[in-house]
């Protein structure tokens, strides 16, 4: 295991614990995993430069926005 | 002698109209369907062939009075296990809520869709609470592709593509939060309609993504989903989000064709990322419909990112409880990714949230110039079940993650899409037809004129089984 993912199973075990959620040695290698493919993902949309005026959609009615 | 489980809706509900079977007997065909291949297929996790059979009786008894039938008279349906049936605990494709009590009530749109005339049979195999695009399931076993039964459905609304292309249901109910109606639909050789964000009550079914989640049907024919789109849309207060009022009917939009009709071929992020075969019988089926115009989703990728990190946060959100109680419950595939998500950066969400906004808005430009873009449903045809990995572009690439990477950014600014499989030789392959919020009249007509014009084709299928083909099944 390199030193990035050694890191993140550290990381992975003490947000977890924070969270007060469960992290069995089995679990590890899946949270790990999915942990990196979200990391790059997010880094898509934290790359992109939006206006400071843009407003979360959270939840919107796309007929309206249409209008 | 007629094969009533490969006939559409339509043609189902004038035939017990005009009385040449009755509604007993096509649900009697239906059920025998069932009994045979369920086996295999992996289906249903539920079989209703009492409360079918009674149902089927009360439509024959209306026709027997005189009544007039409602549209899908005798018609059988299949809904994925996440939908509330009254008796069942709505399973959701998990172990953990088995646990919970029968539902009360059918969900509105069962019993919307029963109102005009069709029939439930059945409760369908799923991937667990909806999280992933194949049919693997931990605790059910995985549906499997009635045209290579060593194949994934897709998913997650697996076993109701499996029911309504092996002809064990006429149609049937998903969900798609990400691609859950489309990428099934794709795979299995189906049309399947996600609606406008909105459009169709959530209510009664079990949520994943409040703001991603949608729900339609998986038929064998555009008509098919036009009527059931028709028997289930209009407002619900029960569903905070569903739309306060009754759109125009489709059914009667279908036989105005292609007039008028401008459709475009999407490109950049929709001509990369998928295998050569698949891009290529979309590039067929976009010059045999004219659509020689490009547009392009701007930084769909991005879109499609964004809306994964929405999913595995409000996802973990959804389940932290049952994953503090019942972690070893869980199907491993889903715990792993939902614990994941709950230690993820609250601005990562919030920025996926803002980004939402400005995609929406740079899509619903290209609608000024175009109404329907045509865009690959999958990036691949249905993978091996237990297939984890696929080589495109000599890079190896997770296959649960990323079959999602044409369905996701457009459910993301939850546009209507219709996905439609294309008259292709070898197994099926599929587009999306999309359009502006609350025009799934369109998308449809176009759907309805590519089957009419042989540029897309359905079917049932049923392939010899898988040497490995034992499964699971629960009966009422």
């Amino acid at each position: 295991m390199g030193t990035e993912a050694a890191d993140d199973l550290a990381l992975i075990r003490r947000a977890v614990e924070a969270e007060g959620l469960p992290i069995l040695p089995e679990y590890e290698a899946g949270v790990l995993a999915n942990l990196v493919i979200a990391r790059r993902m997010a880094a898509l949309v934290l790359d992109f430069e939006l206006p400071d005026a843009a407003e979360p959609a959270p939840v919107f009615d796309p007929r309206e926005a249409a209008r | 002698m007629t094969d009533w489980t490969s006939r559409s809706a339509g043609a189902i509900a004038a035939a017990v109209k005009a009385g040449e079977i009755t509604a007993r007997s096509v649900v009697e065909a239906h059920l025998a369907a069932v009994a045979a291949r369920n086996g295999t297929l992996n289906a249903f996790t539920d079989i209703l062939a009492e409360r079918a059979l009674a149902r089927a009786d009360a439509i024959d008894r209306m026709r027997a009075g005189g009544a007039p039938l409602p549209p899908l008279a005798g018609v059988p349906f299949a809904a994925k296990n996440l939908y509330d049936i009254a008796g069942l605990a709505t399973h959701a494709g998990s172990r953990i809520n088995r646990d919970l009590p029968p539902a009360e009530a059918d969900s509105p749109l069962i019993q919307r869709l029963e109102a005009a005339g069709a029939i439930l049979i059945g409760a369908t195999n799923m991937t667990e609470y909806a999280y992933g695009f194949t049919s693997d399931n931990a605790h059910d076993g995985p549906a499997r592709n009635p045209h290579d039964t060593a194949r994934t459905t897709g998913g997650s609304s697996s076993g109701t593509a499996a029911a309504v292309a092996g002809g064990l249901a006429t149609f049937g109910l998903g969900s798609d939060t990400n691609g859950s109606i489309r990428v099934p639909a794709a795979f299995c050789g189906l049309f399947g309609l996600k609606p406008t964000y909105g459009a169709l009550s959530r209510a009664g079914s079990f949520p994943f993504v409040s703001s991603l989640d949608h729900l339609g049907p998986l038929a064998r024919t555009a008509a098919d989903c036009a009527l059931a789109f028709d028997a289930m849309a209009g407002p619900d207060t029960a569903d905070p989000m569903c739309a306060r009022s009754k759109p125009a009917p489709v059914v009667p939009e279908l036989a105005k064709g292609l007039a008028g009709i401008r459709i475009a071929r999407a490109a950049g992020h929709y001509a990369q990322n998928g295998m050569p075969d698949v891009l290529a019988a979309v590039s067929v089926a976009a010059d045999r419909l004219g659509a020689t115009d490009e547009v392009v989703f701007p930084e769909a990728h991005r879109a499609r990112a964004a809306a994964f990190v929405i999913t595995m946060v409000e996802g973990a959100a959804l389940h932290r409880g049952r994953l503090k109680a019942r972690a070893a419950d869980f199907d491993p595939e889903v715990r792993d990714r939902l614990i994941a998500g709950a230690i993820l950066p609250g601005a990562w969400v919030m920025q996926a949230q803002r980004f939402r906004r400005w995609f929406l808005d740079q899509a619903l430009g290209l609608f000024a110039t175009h109404d329907v873009i045509l865009a690959p449903a999958v990036p691949c045809v249905a993978p091996k079940i237990g297939e984890r990995t696929f080589v495109l572009d000599g890079v190896e690439l997770p296959v649960r993650a990323h079959l999602g990477v044409y369905t996701q950014p457009i459910s993301f600014i939850g546009l209507p899409v219709m996905t439609v499989p294309l008259a292709t030789a070898g197994l099926p392959i599929g587009v999306q037809l999309i359009a502006a919020p609350g025009r799934e009249d369109l998308a449809l007509r176009v759907a309805a004129a590519m089957e009419s014009e042989g540029i897309a084709r359905s079917g049932t299928a049923w392939i010899k089984p898988a040497s490995d083909g034992i499964v699971k099944t629960r009966k009422n």
